[in-house]
């Protein structure tokens, strides 16, 4: 119905198709999949060449992950078939799918954490051999001939539990490699990494396109699709609704098709900025991750702290939150001392915090949205006595999920019946609930969509013209700079850097992280 | 480089603190490194022992049981008394092979329930523990048995050597079920180490999605889990009733609780996937230390519970404190450098 | 028991769990008025049944909270028999030369008992919130140590000639009528009831039984939070104690052993989640009061073993969770049977 605002679409993935003269390597020919009545896939057409490398991409919820699913034999379709090794499929098994060369490697890469790089390479091929002992000398091998294949360098005996993500991610790859794989479906590989680490990811796909496999890249960042994919296919609510030659498709359109509306940028320009500034912070240290941290905030900034993973950024936020105890300097808020030994001390003072993963740190899903939002304010919510009627409860929940436009039809409704964007807002509501001076917001808007992003830094926005201070800890350059008064670079648990964003661009940023 | 590996595991320290208790009780009543001492830790060792291999076993696929002692009385009763009613003459042979076959079916119920349902294990257990007391007692009307068959009897007090204590005089025998503990050490050892199923039941408490993925046959292997702990728990109250020579149905009821203790003492972890058989044995070991060295000691033996109680909270304390250090890599470092 | 129809259908409509201990129940009252009708329907068997299940009744209650954080409480026979051998030892030191009773001893000695009980609890909400034991290893080694300092205090044996008015009193009745344990039971019951559903307390460990992590960075205070909610349990198994203490009309370190594991069964069976989060005050009370009605009822037939209670306790526990497997998650399993299904232990 959106595609009348832009009738390039449809067409254009034709074009996209008759560019390519190969043999596809898998086809999926009008899939469809409904769980319970509900629709998750409308009819999708797919096709993957040898040897190229594909982005698919959607918002959360688009249908992204049935598609793969369907791909790789875990789910049945409803309708439609696959096409893969000159058969078609009504009904592919997982096995059937790594027959022909499927690999999936999930998000969690689906890895034994309590267990060897050796085993964990070595399972999956002993177990398709069937075998019932474990042969030390041939897993060895087995594991060797996998990560040789990448030219990784990992200790075989090392557990894979105390691997970093990014080699955890390579070993995934390197069990994907070990069946002849001919596609390997990546589902948002670049989501823990690091910038450093994305770089070398993408190095190993292109390894892979020389060696002739295919990736399938599942994504939503924007960037990601336009620097690694040859082509790309765009999803959203089920249907396919664009596919072609990644050359020909530019920011506008990629936003487009991902949303159904076109969103414009927004750059944040501080107002009401105050004369005194709200948070101080001197000489602030925690042994073993940072050092001698100074930098000050005043209500209606918005400063960004930006730096590797490990660089101390995310150990600051959880200081100045209370979380983790300084182990020396000082915090000040509105010029007054003060100890931040706990969270409940800094909410205290006015400082909120909005976690990293928003799933396991930030919500407690099962829950309603309204226990959600007011989960911070309670106390203050309830009496002296801690006596709290549950109609003060739902009232004031209902209040904090308007207030940030949450989309839903019911407060009361689980809060894992959300999409990812309007969790955030749930998130933000609860912080809004208090009296706030500073708010901390590590990876604002990570797995996040474009749609979501965009409100979500236009309430930040609103929030510091109201007169907070607001932190954002990223490692999103694109968002920093457009979206803060005042960029610190850390490295090695310093400050390096303290940028101006007008002054500087995403090159000299990363310049300054490595 | 051993000395270095070996200090970073679990199995060390407690080593080091069963050396170190030994040494305290030898001290106290010069009579822990007697010979009739040693021999009978090693017999008061075979049961428990063969139960922590068990509860060892599901605790690492992730999952936990406390209806082993309730499944082994109820197997061993109906061993014992169908035996007393055919008034058995013969062997060890058909207890043996009676009891495994019962202890496998009523762990293959548990197993069942766990594999198919995708029940929490502890729940299942929980439930199928009431069971099988119910069963035993109501069904089977169960009283205490003052004899067994001559033959297994005869099984339970013969010796593989009696080691005598020259000071006091006292000696002590050493049990031929022994032998099945350590046989069946060996076995599970191989089994876990060396089978894909043993190392499936490690990936399975690491991570059950990445096993199913992986290609382990989730369903079979846990099946086939409670199928063994069944089996090895119903030895155990095979060995437990001959060495007493009489079966009283109720008297190991309650015992899952230190044994799920020795095992978790003994550095496994009760979330899954982590442990060794070694440190389990160790942990197993501690306990029964604990249990029958107080009277050594010259402390009165009420006070077991208070002393039991502190070392599993200390123990477990101490390997809670290790996993929150784990966690903070940078402070573990800094901690080290500073040593 | 009268209740508002609607108000009812619509409360069991929303949980299966009731649904289904309502019909178990409704459906052992009509076997009974079948064929005990004399027998079952009298005053005196319902006297006595109210007089009977609040010892392990209690208990359930105190491990039930535990279960909403997500954690249990294996503790509470051990702190329910160390609570009332402090209070029979107490009781026994107050009396006069001739065995009565001051006036304030009774209550003195049951409160006694129930700081024990707190402080025992406490202490186990320290071990699982400060020092990170994980709850069924903290809770199982705290058994085996207020077990054992119970039998330190009594050398293993029973407390026994104890001012026979402390029994009197609490395993009396309320105008000749109502048990006095019963009363006891109601009034922590409704204590904890609105404790859960009118206080920040309530939401709080429900939230913090759904995601400790995120309870964490919404500013809850968690360690107190399971400090408070196992203090809440060992007070409960205190009360469990007492009453043990009147029934018996002495205290022992191994009465009630079969309790920590019935319990559980309750707690799980009234519906509450062990991995936290979720359950209801009236799906355990209501628990409860099925297993009594079952065991008291079997009793009615002598020809019946009293033995076959667990065996009919623990089968209805697992076909009840089987039953839960083919309606609740039959949804779940067809739309995400490659979900991640990772035990939070």
């Amino acid at each position: 119905m959106d595609q009348e605002a832009f009738p390039g679409g449809i067409h254009f993935a034709q074009k996209g198709s008759d560019t390519v003269m190969a043999q596809s390597l898998l086809k999926a020919v009008d899939v469809k999949k409904s769980f319970a009545g509900v629709n998750a896939l409308k009819g999708i057409n797919l096709e993957i060449y040898p040897g190229e490398i594909h982005c698919l991409a959607g918002e959360n919820g688009c249908g992204k992950s049935t598609l793969i699913k369907v791909i790789s034999g875990v789910y049945t379709p409803t309708s439609g078939h696959i096409e893969m090794g000159g058969k078609s499929y009504n009904k592919i098994t997982p096995i059937e799918a790594i027959m022909n060369g499927v690999q999936v490697i999930y998000q969690d890469f689906s890895i034994f954490p309590n267990l060897s790089v050796m085993e964990n390479l070595a399972f999956n091929s002993e177990l398709a051999d069937k075998r019932k002992l474990v042969n030390k000398k041939r897993m060895r091998q087995i594991a060797q001939d996998a990560i040789a294949k990448i030219n990784f360098d990992v200790d075989l005996d090392e557990k894979v539990g105390a691997l970093s993500v990014a080699n955890k991610q390579l070993v995934a790859i390197c069990r994907a490699l070990m069946f002849n794989a001919k596609l390997i479906i990546m589902d948002e590989p670049t989501t823990a990494l690091t910038r450093k680490e994305v770089n070398a990811l993408f190095q190993i796909i292109l390894d892979l396109k020389a060696q002739g496999i295919a990736i399938l890249f599942v994504s939503h960042k924007l960037d990601e699709v336009f620097e690694i994919s040859e082509r790309f296919t765009i999803m959203r609510s089920g249907e396919l609704v664009a596919t072609g030659n990644t050359a020909e498709l530019d920011d506008k359109k990629f936003t487009y098709y991902m949303t159904g509306r076109e969103i414009e940028d927004l750059t944040f320009t501080p107002e009401n900025v105050s004369e005194e500034p709200v948070l101080e912070v001197q000489n602030l240290k925690l042994d073993g991750y940072f050092d001698n941290i100074n930098f000050s905030l005043k209500r209606g900034e918005i400063l960004s702290i930006t730096g590797l993973l490990g660089s101390g950024r995310t150990e600051l936020a959880l200081t100045l939150f209370g979380m983790r105890k300084a182990d020396g300097g000082t915090i000040r808020i509105d010029g007054k001392d003060v100890i931040l030994n706990a969270p409940d001390k800094a909410i205290e003072n006015g400082i909120g915090y909005v976690p990293e993963d928003r799933l396991t740190e930030g919500l407690f899903l099962p829950r309603s949205i309204g226990d959600n939002a007011v989960i911070a304010e309670i106390d203050k919510l309830a009496g002296k006595l801690g006596l709290l009627a549950d109609k003060t409860r739902r009232d004031e929940g209902e209040r904090l999920i308007r207030r940030l436009s949450v989309a839903t039809p019911d407060a009361n409704n689980a809060c894992n019946t959300l999409s990812g964007g309007n969790q955030q807002r749930v998130v933000l509501a609860k912080w809004l609930a208090i009296d706030l001076k500073v708010l901390i917001l590590n990876g604002p808007t990570v797995g996040v969509d474009i749609g979501s992003k965009r409100d979500i830094h236009e309430i930040l926005h609103n929030l510091a013209k109201e007169g907070l201070g607001i932190i954002i800890i990223s490692d999103d350059l694109p968002e920093i700079l457009a979206n803060s008064s005042d960029i610190l670079i850390m490295r090695g648990g310093e400050i390096t850097a303290s940028l101006k964003p007008s002054e500087t661009n995403v090159a000299e940023l990363s310049g300054y992280m490595m | 480089m051993l000395v270095k590996k070996l200090m970073r595991q679990n199995e060390t320290y407690i080593f080091f603190v069963i050396v170190l208790l030994a040494f305290v009780i030898q001290a106290r009543s010069g009579q822990f490194f007697t010979p009739n001492n040693i021999v009978d830790l090693a017999s008061a060792l075979v049961v428990p022992g063969l139960m922590a291999i068990g509860a060892f076993m599901v605790i690492i696929s992730g999952g936990i049981d406390v209806s082993f002692p309730a499944l082994a009385s109820l197997s061993i009763y109906i061993t014992t008394s169908t035996l007393l009613d055919m008034n058995y003459q013969g062997g060890m042979l058909l207890p043996i092979v009676m009891v495994c076959v019962l202890g496998a079916l009523f762990g293959a119920v548990n197993g069942f329930l766990i594999a198919q349902f995708n029940l929490p294990p502890l729940i299942v257990t929980l439930g199928m523990s009431s069971v099988f007391r119910g069963f035993m007692q109501g069904a089977l009307n169960s009283r205490q048995l003052a004899t067994i068959p001559e033959g297994m009897s005869s099984f339970g007090t013969s010796a593989l050597f009696v080691a005598q204590n020259r000071t006091s005089g006292l000696s002590s025998r050493m049990p031929v079920s022994f032998l099945i503990l350590i046989v069946v050490l060996i076995i599970i050892f191989f089994v876990l180490k060396y089978t894909m199923f043993g190392r499936g039941l490690y990936a399975i408490g690491g991570n059950e999605t990445s096993a199913r993925r992986a290609g382990f046959n989730v369903w079979k292997i846990k099946f086939l889990l409670y199928v063994i702990v069944g089996v090895i728990a119903s030895l155990a109250g095979l060995i437990r009733v001959c060495m007493m020579t009489q079966c009283h149905p109720t008297n190991m009821l309650g015992m899952e609780m230190m044994i799920i203790a020795g095992v978790v003492l003994g550095g496994t972890a009760i979330t899954g996937g982590t442990g060794s058989l070694t440190g389990c044995m160790f942990g197993t070991i501690l306990i029964v230390m604990v249990q029958n060295s107080l009277i050594l000691m010259g402390i009165p033996t009420f006070w077991q519970g208070v002393f039991l109680g502190m070392l599993i909270i200390i123990g477990t304390g101490i390997s809670a404190y290790q996993v929150v250090r784990a966690n903070d890599p940078a402070r573990k470092n800094l901690g080290r450098a500073r040593l | 028991m009268k209740q508002n129809n609607r108000g009812l259908w619509s409360f069991l409509n929303r949980d299966v769990y009731l649904t289904r201990l309502v019909g178990l129940m409704i459906i052992w009252l009509i076997f009974m008025a079948i064929f005990r009708f004399d027998r079952f329907y009298t005053p005196i068997s319902f006297q006595t049944m109210a007089a009977q299940f609040p010892e392990f009744g209690l208990m359930s209650l105190g491990i039930m909270l535990c279960m909403i954080t997500g954690g249990i409480d294996l503790s509470v026979v051990g702190v329910a028999n160390f609570a009332s051998i402090s209070s029979a030892l107490l009781l026994k030191e107050m009396a006069y030369e001739n065995g009565v009773l001051p006036v304030y001893a009774i209550p003195a000695a049951m409160i006694f008992g129930m700081i024990v009980g707190g402080l025992a609890g406490a202490m186990n909400g320290v071990l699982i919130s400060k020092v990170k034991i994980p709850p069924i290893l903290a809770t199982l080694g705290s058994l085996e140590l207020f077990t054992g300092i119970a039998i330190v205090l009594t050398r293993g044996k029973a407390v026994s000639d104890i001012p026979i008015r402390y029994a009197e009193t609490i395993a009396g009745r309320l105008f000749g009528v109502i048990p006095m344990q019963l009363v006891f039971f109601v009034l922590m019951a409704v204590i904890l009831q609105f404790l859960l559903t009118r206080t920040t307390y309530g939401t709080k460990i429900y939230m913090l039984g759904t995601n400790i992590t995120a309870a964490k960075f919404s500013g809850l205070n968690t360690d107190l939070l399971l400090i408070k909610t196992y203090m809440l349990s060992g007070i409960c198994a205190a009360m469990g104690g007492l009453i043990m203490l009147a029934n018996y009309n002495s205290a022992r370190a191994d009465y009630g052993t079969v309790y920590t594991l019935q319990c559980i069964l309750i707690v799980v069976l009234g519906g509450v989640n062990p991995a936290g989060g979720k359950g209801r005050l009236g799906g355990v009370v209501l628990a409860i009061c099925v297993l009594q009605m079952l065991s008291s009822g079997l009793n009615r037939f002598p020809q019946i073993s009293s033995f076959y209670i667990p065996l009919i306790w623990g089968g209805v526990l697992i076909l009840v969770m089987v039953l839960n497997y083919f309606t609740e998650n039959k949804k779940i399993r067809e739309s995400s049977n490659d979900s991640n299904t990772k035990k939070s232990a």
